[in-house]
């Protein structure tokens, strides 16, 4: 699948909490993306599949 | 031929210049601002040109006013910004800035958003003053604006946004800009909109803390209507802290990215 533009394998099918794991992300400070339909929080636990294209913003701090 | 003396339709014989209209309309003028540009010399005037006359040292009456608040303008951009309506969630050092350029530009229509009053570690990056202290950041910066510019339609609430309460709020504009501190709350807004009013454009800001280098701070075009600026990754933290200088860049690329929109100009 496409994670922001990188093309990145994974052996079997991942869910977006296991992918904001693996890239140490945290759920509550960034927006998914996933074939241009944004996610709610509460899908999370969708099950990405092969050719997904993946675009995921994490927020920091400050204003 | 036609030519706009003070935003108001005027009508000229062809091969008057500027100053000739400055000595037949106000010879006491000392400021001569041709098509947004102020100029040093005369020059002849062609159809549609915009030119302002302004005396200093008066201050002018209402109506005469507005035209002279935004001389220095780009021709054509006034009338675009005069009907847009813009919301500000956070007016801390990003939505104050943000806030203060866009009713400067003449933005038509202001919605100030904020739960918060000011306090004195506000002032190292915010608009604030010390009189303005312990008040509702909504009515100091509605005070502060209608100093600068009193065209301005401005409209405030004193309320903590969350996703139960945010497409309510900003039911009656097109641009929202995110300007909060804490970005859990960044993520909801950008999140409720994106998915609940595709329709409406977001300007977001991530990283501008420090005293970090300022061309890391971009402007980006993201999924759907969304812009995000700042360098992405300087979080304001223990040890790291919030200025002035670089709050101030990232506001002025927010402020930026809203005018461009409005205008038409969606790409970065």
């Amino acid at each position: 699948m496409q994670i922001n533009g990188k093309a990145i394998d994974f052996e079997t099918n991942v869910s977006i909490t296991e992918l904001l794991q693996q890239l140490k992300l945290d759920a509550d400070k960034i927006v998914v993306e996933v074939n241009m339909k944004i996610i709610p929080r509460e899908h999370y636990s969708l099950l990405l599949s092969g050719g997904d294209e993946v675009e995921i913003i994490s927020f920091v701090g400050g204003g | 031929m036609n030519i706009f003396l003070n935003e108001n339709s005027l009508s000229v014989d062809e091969g008057i210049t500027a100053y000739e209209i400055k000595s037949q309309h106000k010879p006491d003028a000392d400021v001569v601002i041709l098509n947004g540009f102020m100029i040093k010399q005369d020059a002849i005037l062609h159809a549609d040109d915009c030119l302002t006359l302004i005396q200093k040292g008066t201050v002018p009456e209402r109506d005469e006013l507005e035209a002279q608040l935004i001389a220095r303008h780009t021709p054509g951009v006034f009338q675009k910004v005069k009907r847009a309506r813009v919301g500000i969630a956070g007016l801390g050092g990003l939505g104050s800035n943000v806030a203060v350029s866009l009713a400067r530009t003449g933005v038509g229509k202001l919605l100030l958003v904020d739960f918060d009053v000011v306090d004195p570690s506000n002032l190292n990056r915010q608009q604030y003053f010390i009189s303005h202290l312990g008040r509702y950041k909504t009515d100091a910066l509605k005070e502060i604006i209608y100093q600068i510019n009193p065209f301005i339609d401005i409209h405030t609430r004193n309320i903590l946004l969350d996703p139960s309460n945010i497409v309510e709020c900003f039911k009656d504009v097109e641009i929202i800009v995110e300007a909060f501190d804490n970005p859990q709350c960044k993520a909801d807004l950008v999140n409720t909109i994106l998915a609940k009013c595709p329709d409406k454009y977001i300007v977001a800001a991530s990283g501008m803390a420090g005293y970090f280098s300022s061309n890391t701070i971009q402007t980006k075009k993201m999924m759907g209507n969304l812009y995000v600026v700042g360098d992405g990754v300087s979080a304001a933290q223990p040890g790291c802290g919030l200025m002035a200088p670089r709050v101030s860049i990232a506001a002025g690329h927010q402020a930026n990215a809203v005018l461009r929109i409005i205008l038409g100009e969606k790409n970065i």
